[in-house]
């Protein structure tokens, strides 16, 4: 595994399965009276949030607290960047306060990778502009692994090793092979179904997208996934079904009539959900619209998994801090 | 990233050298017969000095500590007719050496659900060397819970203590030289059962390599 955790991309099928393997481990401890290890004690880890965030900044803090790091949390708010300071000054600044992880979410795509030149711990991506998010990914990977009974945690694993070479597709070991994705709505705006694409395509996983054509980047052809723009000829092929934000916030020009004739036809109502295969599932990375994208009655129904996708983040989140940190530190 | 997985995994057995071929003669200590024997022996010990074995709990550490838990339980069942209780407690988070070595995977901590408050817990592992495997388990015990008291039942001692640390069970005493490794096999896990001692290859004779190799 990398130094840094900066793109899905990064992640080899067996990194993936050993950090949702890991995470699976540390899920179990969520039940214990006391929900906290030793491993990474005086290890200092930064959470860089320059936009705002509920869930990741939580999610990270919490993480690293049950492992017993010290956390600094950074908000631009109220901080020298408000007077102007630069990014890579206030790389310097963690740097010089021994900083071992960073965590970071910028606006401008690509500003984890230019950070990781500039220090000498861990930096790992918790979002970057319209690029990658790969902890969402990660924790949507595991969420959908516990409810298709596919995390089987040691057994898989030590099954794994045991196996010959690294696991073929199909091999149980933990992996999606097979299972259909279809990730819905606005995915030009959207890093967390960059980074799904990326590690469920790892993973074995077929995606599909499906989108207003407006809703698409320009590239779209190559990434490892198909592409439709029918929502209702997708859904009954569909195991999973992932509902991502409209953000309007980052619209800056029309990209569709209205709210409601996107909702219309790419909403998720409960006539829809009907569609669905009987064992489907229904994620959203949150925060939600609801009535735009997804219906109310739809994200909390039995079959949506948002809130425990909030949940199976932070064990996965400590699966990545422990698997970056805890060791004697990975080649570059 | 292969590298993190952890030894004692695998037939091979991770960092455990034998099986490579760098390592040189190796002989066979213990038999199949031998380790059934000693097993049972270490079982009639753990019920004399319980008392009957009726508030133990046997936590055996991943990864070979765990089957033998598990067949100490069957042997205590069938002498007194009551099924004891027992389960794996993993030390990775704990290890004092996670820094030496890049990121370990983490094996399971399976503790029955009436928890470990009041029982006599017995801690089985496989083999007892430096003792540091030990403290990093009487930590994981502690944030579990408070036991009324801790054991500890190994199928081998090879010496070269590091830490005051003490089994009250002992399947087999073994004097070996540091420069030496042991292997305990078991059936469950490798397909059979054997502990045997090496010489581990010049190159590799660093302690602590040695150490990954016998004693996690």
């Amino acid at each position: 595994m990398k130094r840094h955790l900066i793109s899905a991309a990064d992640l080899t099928r067996d990194d993936a399965l050993l950090i949702l393997d890991t995470a699976d481990e540390l899920a179990r401890m969520a039940d214990r009276p006391i929900k906290k290890l030793p491993t990474l004690r005086g290890r200092t880890v930064v959470n860089l949030f320059y936009e705002d965030s509920t869930r990741t900044r939580i999610s990270f803090e919490a993480a690293a607290k049950r492992l017993s790091a010290d956390v600094i949390n950074f908000s631009v708010k109220g901080s020298s960047v408000a007077k102007g300071e630069s990014l890579k000054d206030t790389a310097q600044t963690l740097e010089a306060m021994g900083a071992d992880a960073v965590v970071i979410r910028h606006g401008a795509s690509g500003t984890p990778h230019r950070l990781a030149s500039w220090v000498r711990g861990s930096v790992i991506n918790a979002g970057d502009g319209a690029h990658e998010h790969p902890t969402q990914a990660l924790l949507d990977a595991f969420t959908i692994r516990r409810r298709f009974g596919r995390g089987v945690g040691a057994t898989a694993a030590a099954g794994r090793r045991r196996g010959a070479g690294s696991g073929g597709p199909g091999a149980g070991d933990g992996a999606l092979d097979g299972l259909r994705v279809t990730i819905v709505g606005d995915v030009l705006h959207s890093r967390v179904a960059r980074s799904n694409v990326l590690l469920l395509h790892t993973l074995g996983a077929d995606v599909t997208l499906v989108a207003p054509p407006t809703l698409l980047p320009i590239a779209v052809d190559t990434w490892p996934c198909t592409v439709g723009y029918d929502l209702n000829a997708a859904l009954p092929k569909s195991d999973v079904v992932m509902m991502l934000r409209v953000q309007q916030e980052r619209m800056n020009a029309a990209y569709f009539p209205s709210v409601r004739e996107y909702s219309r036809r790419y909403g998720l109502d409960v006539a829809r959900m009907g569609q669905l295969p009987e064992h489907a599932i229904v994620m959203h990375p949150g925060p939600m619209n609801r009535g735009v994208e997804i219906a109310a009655e739809v994200a909390d129904s039995p079959r949506s998994t948002i809130v425990e996708q909030v949940a199976n983040g932070v064990s996965v989140r400590m699966a990545v801090l422990y698997l970056l940190l805890g060791g004697a530190g990975a080649e570059q | 990233m292969p590298s993190a997985h952890p030894p004692g995994r695998g037939p091979a057995g991770g960092d455990g050298t034998f099986g490579s071929p760098e390592l040189g003669d190796r002989k066979t200590v213990l038999e199949p017969a031998e380790i059934r024997r000693a097993l049972t022996r270490v079982a009639h010990e753990i019920l004399e000095r319980t008392d009957g074995a009726d508030d133990v709990l046997l936590l055996g550490i991943p990864t070979r500590g765990v089957p033998l838990a598990s067949r100490l339980a069957d042997r205590i069942e069938q002498v007194e007719g009551h099924p004891v209780p027992h389960g794996s407690l993993d030390i990775t988070m704990y290890r004092d050496d996670l820094r030496l070595h890049p990121a370990r995977a983490l094996g399971r901590t399976e503790v029955p659900a009436e928890g470990i408050d009041g029982k006599i817990v017995v801690l089985v592992d496989d083999v007892l060397y430096s003792g540091r495997t030990v403290r990093a388990a009487l930590d994981a015990l502690n944030d579990l819970g408070r036991p009324r008291a801790v054991q500890l039942a190994v199928l081998v001692d090879r010496g070269h203590r590091e830490l005051p640390v003490r089994p009250d069970y002992v399947g087999k005493n073994l004097p070996t030289s540091q420069q030496e490794v042991v292997r305990v096999l078991l059936t469950e896990v490798d397909g059979e059962d054997a502990v045997l001692l090496g010489r581990a290859a010049p190159a590799r004779a660093v302690r602590s390599q040695a150490r990954a190799g016998g004693d996690r």
